[in-house]
C-alpha cells in the first residue's frame, strides 16, 4: 500500500469532518421539519414537503450553482447577510458542510419522519393528560421515541456526505489541504497520470469508512432494545 | 385490598355541565347535558359518540361550538374563545390499551404524570399506589414485557398518580381478556374510592356498567338520550333477555368441601367451587331464585334468605319480583301463575332459595 501524501490525510480527515459537522448541523432542523410535517397542519406544508425534497431530484451540480449563486458575493444571502457580518463561505471547507448538509437533508428528514409517524398518537394523549405540555411532550416522549430515526438519518446522511462530490466541487473547490475531500481527490488522482494506485486506495479507505458506519449503525440498533 | 377500601371517608362528586357541538366528517356530535356524581356511566353503542365526547371533555379536540363546565370552572367555551388546554384540565384518561412509554421504566411512567402535578395538589403518592396495585416488584423493570394485566395496572397507576379531579375511562375493558376484565374492574373501583377520585366510565357492555357506575347517561346517534341508572337499564333489558342477570360481589370467608362461604352483605351464601381471589363477582340469574311463602322447612337448596318484596313488575311473560335481603337487593323472575299462587304483594316478608351452583363466577 503506498503511502499516502500530507494531502491526502487532509482530504481523510476532511471528509469525515464535513460530513459530521453537517450530520450534527442538521440534526435539530431535520427534527423540527420532521415534527412539522408529521403533526401539523399549517398552510404551505405542501411548499415545505417540496423545498426539503428538492435537493433529492435535482442533479447535486444544480445545487451547488443555486448555492453558489445566494451565498456569492452577489447573491441574496451572501451579499446582504454574510459580507456585512465579514463571513467568507465561498471556497472554505463551511460551504462543503453547507451544500453537504443541503444534499443530505432529505434523507434525514425522511428518516425521523418514517420514526415520528410510528409514533401512537394515544401516547401523545397520554401525556398530554398527564399534564405535559406541548413542548414538554416534544422532549420527553416524541424526540426519544424518535431516536431510531434520528440514528438511522444520522448515519444515512453522514454516508452520503462522504461522497458528497458534485454541489461541494461548485461551491469549495477542489483545494488540496482546504477543500479537497476523498470523492474530490479521487477525481484529482484519476484525472492524472499514474494516479490509478492512489486513487484505488482512496476508494479502500471510503468503502472502510463506509462499513465501519454501517456496523457501528447495527451495533446501536441491538442496543437500543430494552431487554427486559 | 379489603381493609385499605375502607380507609376512604366521603364521596367526592363532580358537577359536569356540557353543551357541545363537534362536526366529525358525516358524523355529528351534538350533546346537551348537566350530571353529578361520583360514578357515572356514559353508556351507548358503538360510533354514538362516546369517544368524542371523552376527547371533547379532556381537550384532546375543540369541539365547534358551546361550552364545557367542571365543578364551576369553565374548560371550553366557544362565545369567550375559551380553551384550556389538556395538561392544565387535571382530567385523567384510562385508555381502551395501557398505551405506556415504552421507553420509560415502570416507575418512570408512574411517575410521569405525578411529577407535572403542583405540589398543592400531590395528594396521592407513589407508595399508596403501588400498594393498591400490587406492583411493587416491577418498579425497575421495562414495559414491554409485562403481562395485559400488570400493564393496564400501571397504566391506571399512572394515571391516578397524576391526581386529577376527574377521571375519564374509554371503555378500559374492551381489550382485556374476559377472565382478567373484573379483576381490573376491581382495581378500578376499588383505586377510585380509595383515593375519592370521582370518573367517568365509558363503555357499550351493560354488564361493566352495572358494576362500575350508579348513574347512566345514555348516548346514540351523537345525542344524550337520556339519564337513568345501570339497573334500571338492566331491568328495562329484562323482556328481551333471557331473564335478568343478579350482580354479587362477594367477600370469600372459607371453603370446605367443594363448597365456598362467601359474606354478602349482612349475609352468608353457599357456593359451588372456589375462587383463588378473596373478592369475586358472581352472576346469578333471576329465574335461578326460587321463592316461598314460608320457610320451606329442609331444602336441597343450600341459600335460604328472608326478604322483603320491593317490588313487582312485568317483565313481558313472566313477574319480577324486586328483593331486598338485609342491606342487598336481588331480582327474581316466576311465572304469572306462581305469582298468583304465592300472592305476592310490595312489603310482604318472603323466602328465596338458590342453589350453590346456580351462581356463575365472573372472575
Amino acid at each position: 500500500m503506498p503511502i499516502f501524501s500530507h494531502s491526502d490525510y487532509l482530504a481523510i480527515l476532511l471528509s469525515v469532518r464535513v460530513a459530521v459537522v453537517a450530520t450534527l448541523l442538521s440534526l435539530p432542523f431535520g427534527f423540527a421539519v420532521a415534527y412539522l410535517m408529521t403533526y401539523k397542519r399549517f398552510r404551505g406544508r405542501i411548499a415545505l414537503d417540496v423545498i426539503v425534497n428538492l435537493p433529492l431530484t435535482l442533479p447535486p451540480v444544480v445545487v451547488g450553482y443555486l448555492l453558489l449563486l445566494l451565498l456569492g458575493q452577489n447573491g441574496l444571502v451572501g451579499k446582504w447577510l454574510l459580507q456585512p457580518l465579514g463571513i467568507r463561505l465561498i471556497f472554505t471547507w463551511k460551504a462543503a458542510v453547507i451544500a453537504t448538509a443541503v444534499v443530505g437533508f432529505p434523507l434525514m428528514v425522511r428518516s425521523i419522519r418514517t420514526g415520528m409517524e410510528a409514533i401512537d398518537e394515544r401516547l401523545i394523549q397520554a401525556s398530554r393528560t398527564l399534564g405535559a405540555g406541548w413542548f414538554d411532550t416534544i422532549l420527553t416522549v416524541i424526540l426519544p421515541l424518535s431516536i431510531r430515526g434520528l440514528i438511522a438519518g444520522s448515519i444515512l446522511m453522514f454516508a452520503r456526505g462522504l461522497g458528497e462530490f458534485g454541489a461541494t466541487i461548485i461551491v469549495a473547490g477542489n483545494i488540496p489541504g482546504v477543500t479537497q475531500t476523498i470523492p474530490l481527490a479521487i477525481y484529482e488522482y484519476v484525472s492524472s497520470p499514474r494516479g490509478d494506485v492512489l486513487a484505488v486506495s482512496l476508494c479502500l479507505v471510503s468503502i472502510t469508512i463506509s462499513v465501519l458506519v454501517l456496523l457501528f449503525h447495527e451495533w446501536l440498533g441491538g442496543r437500543m432494545v430494552r431487554a427486559d | 385490598m379489603n381493609g385499605l377500601v375502607g380507609a376512604w371517608s366521603g364521596r367526592i362528586n363532580v358537577d359536569l355541565k356540557v353543551k357541545v357541538k363537534k362536526q366529525l366528517g358525516a358524523f355529528s356530535l351534538d350533546a346537551d347535558f348537566t350530571v353529578q356524581g361520583n360514578k357515572v356511566g356514559v353508556f351507548g353503542p358503538s360510533g354514538g359518540g362516546k369517544s368524542t365526547l371523552v376527547s371533547l371533555i379532556a381537550g384532546l379536540r375543540h369541539p365547534d361550538r358551546g361550552f364545557i363546565i367542571l365543578d364551576g370552572e369553565t374548560l371550553f367555551n366557544s362565545d369567550r374563545g375559551l380553551h384550556i388546554p389538556p395538561e392544565h384540565r387535571r382530567i385523567g384518561m384510562v385508555f381502551q390499551r395501557p398505551h405506556l412509554f415504552p421507553h420509560l421504566s415502570v416507575k418512570g411512567n408512574l411517575l410521569y404524570g405525578y411529577k407535572r402535578c403542583e405540589g398543592k395538589n400531590r395528594k396521592i403518592t407513589l407508595d399508596s399506589v403501588v400498594d393498591v396495585m400490587q406492583i411493587g416488584h416491577l418498579l425497575d423493570r421495562g414495559v414491554r414485557h409485562l403481562s395485559g394485566g400488570e400493564k393496564q395496572r400501571i397504566a391506571i397507576g399512572r394515571t391516578v398518580l397524576s391526581n386529577p379531579r376527574l377521571l375519564l375511562m374509554d371503555e378500559p375493558l374492551s381489550a382485556v381478556d374476559d377472565n382478567l376484565k373484573f379483576q381490573i374492574i376491581s382495581y378500578l373501583k376499588d383505586t377510585c374510592e380509595f383515593f375519592g377520585i370521582p370518573y367517568l366510565f365509558i363503555s357499550h357492555a351493560l354488564l361493566e356498567m352495572r358494576v362500575m357506575t350508579n348513574h347512566v347517561l345514555t348516548i346514540a346517534d351523537g345525542h344524550v338520550t337520556g339519564q337513568t341508572t345501570a339497573e334500571d337499564l338492566a331491568i328495562c333489558g329484562m323482556k328481551d333477555a333471557d331473564g335478568y342477570a343478579n350482580i354479587l360481589r362477594l367477600e370469600a370467608l372459607q371453603y370446605m368441601n367443594g363448597i365456598s362461604a362467601y359474606q354478602w352483605g349482612d349475609q352468608r351464601l353457599l357456593i359451588s367451587g372456589h375462587s383463588p381471589l378473596a373478592e369475586t363477582f358472581f352472576e346469578l340469574m333471576s329465574t335461578d331464585i326460587t321463592l316461598f311463602k314460608r320457610h320451606p322447612g329442609v331444602t336441597s337448596a343450600r341459600n335460604l334468605l328472608k326478604a322483603t318484596v320491593a317490588a313487582i313488575f312485568n317483565t313481558g311473560s313472566r313477574i319480577g319480583v324486586g328483593l331486598k335481603c338485609g342491606s342487598e337487593r336481588l331480582v327474581a323472575e316466576i311465572t304469572k301463575e306462581a305469582a298468583d299462587e304465592l300472592e305476592i304483594r310490595e312489603g310482604e316478608e318472603i323466602y328465596a332459595a338458590m342453589k350453590a351452583v346456580a351462581f356463575r363466577r365472573l372472575m
